[in-house]
């Protein structure tokens, strides 16, 4: 046996068991007669009508919305700190990467728990308005800006470190070379820039959407029960409603969904070249 | 000209970065200042300070459940994820190998995907296949999300790797496991020790699997859920606070720990 595929077999059968495994038994699910308990009856497409029936459609347009906000203010956001990551810091860009991987190790939960404090009326944010302009701030938790706000918060870098490496890909003196020959900054950014960084720019939008649609806390920590995204009422389908089939229909709704986005995505992307760059 | 527009985008930039990095510490501010504040109901600006929330906290039986059993969760998934991420990722980057692309693509997959529908569909796997959840099987839910990612970290490290140095010792006549420990091993540690540094903490961290997969124990990140949710008390910011603490410390101590292996290992070559 080659070597390569005997150290693949541990890490590939866990995943067999612990991610293929679980998928095909969702599938499975999702053709069973709602409210079942059993894989042994005769499959049928009751689950999948009733998406349009019972308007569960709503939940997975609020999450492709909020997303897609997410991911836009995300890209502006991040864009010049990768460029100052990439082309500026120096020694000192592994500084800030360092400071802003450490909140990824510290529980979802505790950070948007941190922003409830800020938003929560007489909080961090009310209470300095008032200290400082004796003003008084509209309620702004569990509003949808809110939603928005913990999800650019939480998948910032997710977006950021792919966009570095993309813009990392960007030789300098390609763009020596073009202002040379008089092109303008912005000419320089479109024609040169965006297209050598574009393996990057995709991986940091892809992931953060597909993040961001299946995202469970955010909507619930900071958005109350203004808006259900989709993994809400998947979360709802299976514990209180113990309706197993209808939670399956809809993961599988939004698996094949981002699964299609990582297919394009990991079809058209090098995987040796982005992170061992030989 | 050029230079000229040059000099005033570095400053913006660097400003820029300062507000980003600050908003990612904004909220963990505000969870250790509530965690001093003496009102039951958090109010800016704190007028009384206290640490009884946290005297509270020490002497709680449940507060020290919650800590054993995310603690048992974390250690176990790191040890085992190490190991099947260390020959994953071998396959991933070391190895020339038939279906290598496939593989990479494969086990990338599980970071892509949504936690908290991995952890139903997880719940459903468990209960089909008739296993009553516990802490244990939080445990492998939880690798399935984190050898992935260790699998990668661990990676990017053997892609830096000349494969040359492990064929060298086996002329040498050094057998495989010999090879393994003196020459594969070695090399590849630095990122097998942050690959296991981000295993712990995801896993201590970690809400939406633990969520679906505990079934009667309960973390710390779901114990916080619950109260943030409904019956909020001040021991939410403390017991946050104490997590992380708990995460810096970790941190702290593998990185010195880490600084002083690298320099014996270097006065040992020299």
């Amino acid at each position: 046996m080659q070597p390569g595929v005997r150290a693949a077999i541990p890490a590939a059968a866990f995943l067999l068991i612990g991610f293929a495994g679980p998928l095909l038994m969702v599938l499975g699910y999702s053709f069973m007669p709602p409210r079942t308990f059993s894989l042994a009856q005769a499959p049928t497409f009751a689950n999948f009508i009733s998406i349009v029936t019972d308007s569960y459609y709503l939940s997975f347009v609020w999450s492709v919305f909020l997303s897609l906000i997410a991911v836009a203010l995300l890209l502006v956001i991040s864009y010049p700190v990768a460029y100052g990551m990439a082309k500026m810091f120096g020694p000192w860009a592994n500084v800030v990467t360092m400071i802003i991987v450490v909140p990824l190790l510290v529980s979802e939960n505790i950070r948007l728990f941190g922003w409830v404090l800020v938003l929560l009326k007489n909080g961090i944010a009310d209470g300095s308005m008032q200290l400082l302009f004796g003003v008084q701030l509209p309620s702004l938790l569990y509003t949808v800006p809110a939603i928005v706000l913990g999800l650019v918060y939480v998948y910032l870098p997710f977006m950021l470190f792919p966009l570095v490496i993309g813009l990392s890909m960007v030789p300098d003196t390609l763009k020596e070379a073009a202002s040379d020959l008089g092109a303008s900054r912005l000419q320089i950014f479109r024609e040169i820039e965006v297209p050598l960084a574009m393996p990057g720019i995709m991986i940091g939008c892809m992931l953060t959407f597909i993040l961001s649609l299946g995202s469970l806390a955010e909507s619930k920590i900071l958005g109350g029960q203004t808006v259900i995204m989709i993994a809400d009422d998947i979360e709802s389908a299976f514990t209180f409603a113990q309706n197993w089939p209808k939670g399956a229909m809809l993961s599988v709704i939004l698996i094949v969904f981002s699964g299609s986005l990582v297919f394009f995505l990991f079809r058209r992307i090098d995987l040796d070249r982005i992170i061992g760059r030989r | 000209m050029q230079a000229g527009k040059k000099n005033y985008a570095k400053p913006l930039i660097i400003l820029w970065t300062v507000c980003i990095v600050m908003f990612l510490y904004t909220p963990m501010v505000s969870v250790v200042l509530a965690s001093f504040s003496k009102k039951r109901y958090f109010q800016f600006p704190v007028v009384n300070w206290t640490t009884r929330w946290y005297e509270k906290a020490f002497e709680s039986l449940s507060v020290r459940d919650l800590l054993t059993t995310s603690f048992s969760v974390a250690l176990l998934v790191t040890v085992l994820s190490v190991v099947l991420a260390f020959f994953g990722a071998l396959a991933f980057a070391r190895y020339d190998w038939k279906g290598r692309k496939l593989f990479q693509k494969i086990i990338l997959l599980p970071i892509f995907f949504p936690q908290a529908v991995l952890g139903l569909a997880l719940l459903l796997w468990f209960s089909v296949l008739g296993i009553t959840t516990s802490w244990m099987t939080a445990v492998f839910a939880h690798m399935v999300w984190i050898v992935p990612i260790v699998t990668l970290i661990i990676s990017i490290q053997v892609y830096s790797f000349d494969p040359s140095l492990e064929e060298a010792a086996v002329d040498m006549g050094a057998t495989r496991l010999q090879t393994l420990r003196e020459v594969t091993l070695p090399i590849l540690s630095p990122g097998i020790i942050s690959g296991s540094v981000f295993a712990f903490l995801l896993s201590w961290g970690n809400f939406p699997l633990s969520l679906f997969s505990t079934g009667a124990d309960q973390t710390v990140p779901e114990w916080l859920y619950a109260k943030m949710v409904s019956g909020y008390t001040p021991m939410v910011p403390t017991l946050g606070s104490l997590m992380m603490g708990g995460a810096t410390i970790t941190l702290f101590v593998s990185y010195v720990a880490y600084t002083l292996y690298r320099g014996r290992q270097k006065r040992r070559l020299t």
